[in-house]
């Protein structure tokens, strides 16, 4: 596995950068190793701000972005001799684009004191993440411009990820709504401009608000964005979301870790096993095991197909949105052909929770070779059909060029990941950056565009498609023999003949199927190119058959924090376009 | 003003019944042609190849709560879809079908199709603003600036077509398409005029007062049951309305090669060019409120007046 070379050089980083930060705030870092090789810093709250603001523009290779933001409760963990004494944890996961490394720092606070300064000026990004912790475990960023809750409602007491806070609504009273708290909830509902620093009226003009949302036809689900226009044209907007939040982090911790599976298909629901995918290799991870190579074909072979079924129904809505009404239904009947042979292989078709820890659930069925290729010869002369019917269409073009821009800079800001960072000319991708699953010995080309507005980020993710089809015709072509799952205890319960020799055998298999595997006290990242960007899970394990903490950070999120930025100054069906194309997927923002 | 009044009024039910059964049947027909274009099926259950579907979502309609918004203006919004489709119906009167099937052959009839197609817009324009519905007042803002802009050269594109006929009688701009279909003289005007009659009967690629990805349903997101019903079928009948004008005005009216009747002729025609609209539908996207402001200033004014002028220039020079 590669493993073990990332570690490697992310060791040797991690030395250097602990290196700089001592030499310039002359202090020592408590250094933490996690089986995943990414280094982990402690800092003090205090320095905080300094110390990310070095790491972002003061050093060789600075950490252009801040990828993920969250905390952890302490308190209940058992297993953390190596770190510092904490009863929350905030952690800030870097990455550095320009020297390929990551880097997360720790700051440990008690229960008594939750504070921590915000940096959301340094980054962004860290903006909604703030809120986020703020809301589930009710750590105070100070100097936050609006820290208010996010994805629960505003009225919601308690924090839902703390360990105090129950997981399952049989631990609660059964829950009732009154008139009059259906009411309060209303109202606290309402958009208020004021809070949000938004004047009513300005000169010589009143300005509209505008609910958009969370029920309109062209916000892809339960979202909400409430405009304070112009006539037509947007002087600012605040997108609201949270209403299709189910706490997929909290049952995380109350899964075994093989039962959590089937949750994760529905974070991104159109990505299907391209959820299980982060999830399954960061605990193979955790147990160390080695996946066999038919597994991992396989797994890449699945996660293509995903990849093409979700960037069809972007295509097609992107299409609709802009006004053109008939392209979603010819990819919706090519996606048709894609799920029918899905369904032919794992059974399932939109959430077939099929990756299994250590490989996959079953074999490849008879017949399958056909299928796949069949497909693969069929799908070229469509997409270039596409390309006449939408792509090259000068109306859309008219409508999509130069709306919603923004840069390499400013994407990483605002931490945008995966094909909307690509259409800005940027050419990072997972698959090719950092290999995992044996991408390395596939050939695809990684598709960039130079401008970054609507338009290329829907051009990158047509190429993307054609390239997943090359992917998936060379997975078909030399899918390699073997066993489809691993031989781990932690993952393949023992076999017929042995358990009917042994009765410690026979115990093993029972507690594996009843309980489930139990993993090793540890923490670990994972990170995939998964069908809208990056998406990562960090789980800890304190030596149990559950995640003590499973954080899942999705491109999605991100991405609709963006959209005030690159949005301002255009007109309501600019922001159509716009939200067309950043291709989100309310439950990946929610979780 | 009008001077066949005699016998003819007997067709009043008739075009009447027919116009609005025209609307329902083309509703069906619409959307079993773009399930046709977009591979699927469209309504085929109800009745023969689902034609009674109409029949049943009229019945649905009309069966249906019959609700005014109680934060909206009560009477405007009752009388705003009443208007729409009696401006569109009163269009009709002037329409000649066949050879001597006119109701009233009037020698403004131009005119009044252009009036009475105006006056629809105060209809959508007080739906919108009766809602008290932010998207249902843009959707009305919208269609305001829309109508307006596209009203003056959906005149101007005509234009042309009157200079050449020397009268504003539909029959007579008939009469003078025996031998040559203005399709030809007037090419340009034709572009003009759909595209104008396009952006007037608010259809998709140019239907943004209630461009659906954005205003949800724009000016009549408030109505719902017969209400709602008028307004779909004013604007059915806009898009018959505007492809019997295109007919009549371009393609030689009932002109055919002789061994059908005239109706006939002029059916087969229509069909052919409703069938154009509904192909368009499935299509083009929409562009945008201010880039179809533009098109309409910029390009297509200027080209309306060019032709305008060409044409009188050559009738002139040809006399």
């Amino acid at each position: 596995m590669t493993n073990t070379a990332t570690a490697s050089v992310d060791g040797g980083h991690a030395f250097d950068v602990s290196t700089a930060l001592r030499n310039r705030f002359d202090q020592e870092y408590v250094y933490q190793e996690t089986v995943d090789g990414i280094p982990n810093l402690w800092v003090e709250p205090k320095h905080l701000c300094e110390v990310l603001r070095f790491l972002k523009n003061d050093i060789e290779n600075p950490y252009e972005l801040l990828f993920d933001l969250s905390a952890i409760d302490e308190r209940f963990r058992e297993h953390r001799a190596d770190q510092p004494d904490s009863e929350f944890t905030v952690f800030y996961h870097l990455i550095s684009v320009s020297g390929d490394c990551d880097l997360r720092l720790k700051v440990a606070l008690s229960d008594q004191h939750l504070h921590v300064p915000t940096v959301e000026h340094i980054y962004p990004v860290a903006n909604w993440y703030e809120r986020e912790a703020y809301d589930m475990f009710g750590i105070q960023f100070d100097g936050h411009p609006n820290l208010r809750r996010i994805l629960t409602p505003p009225l919601w007491e308690g924090y839902p990820l703390r360990k105090e806070h129950p997981a399952r609504a049989t631990e609660m009273d059964p829950f009732s709504m009154s008139d009059k708290f259906q009411d309060a909830q209303q109202e606290a509902l309402k958009f208020v401009p004021e809070e949000w620093g938004m004047k009513r009226s300005a000169k010589h003009t009143d300005f509209m608000f505008l609910n958009l949302g969370p029920n309109h036809p062209s916000v892809h689900g339960v979202f909400r964005v409430a405009l304070q226009l112009d006539g037509e044209v947007i002087v600012q907007a605040v997108p609201d979301i949270g209403y299709h939040h189910r706490g997929q982090e909290k049952m995380a911790e109350r899964q075994s870790w093989h039962t959590y599976i089937p949750y994760t298909d529905r974070i991104d629901y159109l990505g299907g096993v391209m959820n299980n995918f982060p999830y399954v290799l960061n605990l193979e991870k955790m147990t160390g095991i080695d996946v066999p190579p038919r597994a991992q074909v396989i797994r890449v072979m699945l996660s293509e197909m995903f990849r093409i079924a979700s960037h069809l129904l972007f295509y097609g809505t992107f299409a609709q949105d802009v006004g053109q009404m008939s392209p979603v239904f010819y990819m919706f009947a090519d996606r048709e052909r894609l799920f029918s042979i899905i369904e032919a292989i794992t059974g399932g078709r939109m959430h077939p929770s099929w990756f299994r820890i250590g490989g996959v659930c079953q074999d490849l069925p008879d017949g399958w070779y056909e299928m796949v290729t069949d497909y693969c010869d069929y799908m070229p002369a469509r997409m270039d059909h596409y390309d006449k019917m939408v792509m090259e269409n000068k109306i859309l073009q008219r409508r999509t060029k130069g709306i919603g821009a923004y840069s390499t800079a400013e994407g990483l800001d605002w931490g945008i990941t995966g094909p909307s960072l690509r259409a800005t000319g940027h050419t990072w991708d997972l698959r090719k950056q950092r290999p995992y699953s044996s991408y390395e010995q596939f050939e695809f080309d990684i598709p960039t565009a130079d401008n970054g507005d609507c338009f290329d980020r829907c051009l990158v993710r047509v190429e993307e498609i054609r390239q997943s089809l090359r992917i998936i015709r060379q997975c078909a072509e030399n899918m390699p023999s073997g066993p489809y799952k691993a031989e781990h205890r932690a993952t393949t319960p023992p076999s017929k003949e042995r358990t009917m020799e042994h009765i410690e055998t026979l115990i093993h298999h029972f507690l594996n199927v009843s309980w489930g595997p139990v993993v090793p006290p540890c923490e670990s990242a994972t990170l995939v190119e998964a069908t809208k960007g990056w998406m990562s899970f960090y789980s800890i394990s304190d030596g149990g058959t559950m995640a003590y903490r499973s954080r899942v950070r999705t491109p999605s999120f991100p991405a609709l924090q963006q959209i005030p930025f690159i949005s301002n100054g255009f007109m309501v069906a600019d922001l159509i376009a716009i939200i067309a194309s950043i291709d989100f997927v309310m439950a990946d923002v929610d979780r | 003003m009008f001077e066949s009044i005699n016998w003819s009024y007997i067709l009043i039910l008739p075009v009447i019944m027919g116009a609005l059964g025209g609307a329902l049947v083309l509703v069906w027909w619409e959307r079993r042609a773009l399930g046709f274009f977009q591979d699927r099926l469209g309504p085929n259950r109800v009745g023969w190849f689902g034609i009674l579907q109409s029949v049943a979502d009229a019945i649905k309609l009309i069966t249906k709560d019959d609700w005014v918004p109680p934060f909206g203006d009560r009477v405007l919004f009752v009388l705003s879809p009443i208007f729409v489709a009696g401006a569109m119906l009163m269009a009709f009167v002037v329409l000649p079908l066949g050879p001597g099937l006119i109701i009233a052959d009037s020698n403004i009839a131009i005119l009044w199709v252009l009036a009475m197609s105006s006056l629809a817009v105060y209809g959508v324009l007080l739906a919108g603003l009766a809602s008290n519905n932010k998207y249902s007042l843009l959707g009305g803002l919208r269609s305001a600036a829309q109508m307006v802009t596209y009203e003056v050269f959906i005149g101007l594109s005509l234009l042309g077509v009157v200079i050449l006929t020397g009268s504003f009688s539909l029959k007579d701009v008939v009469d003078a398409q025996k031998d040559l279909w203005f399709c030809v003289p007037q090419c340009v005007g034709l572009v003009i005029f759909v595209i104008a009659g396009l952006a007037e009967s608010h259809r998709l690629p140019f239907d943004l007062p209630e461009a659906e990805h954005e205003l949800t349903a724009g000016f009549h997101t408030e109505y719902s049951g017969m209400k709602f019903a008028l307004i779909m079928a004013a604007e059915y009948l806009s898009l018959i309305l505007i492809s019997a004008l295109i007919v009549i005005l371009f393609f030689g009216g009932w002109h055919g090669f002789g061994f059908l009747p005239g109706v006939v002729w002029f059916g087969l025609k229509f069909l052919l060019v409703i069938n154009f609209f509904i192909l368009l539908r499935a299509a083009i996207p929409r562009p945008r409120y201010d880039q179809l402001m533009s098109l309409g200033w910029k390009i297509l004014l200027p080209l309306s007046l060019l032709n305008l002028l060409i044409t009188g220039a050559l009738v002139l020079w040809m006399q």
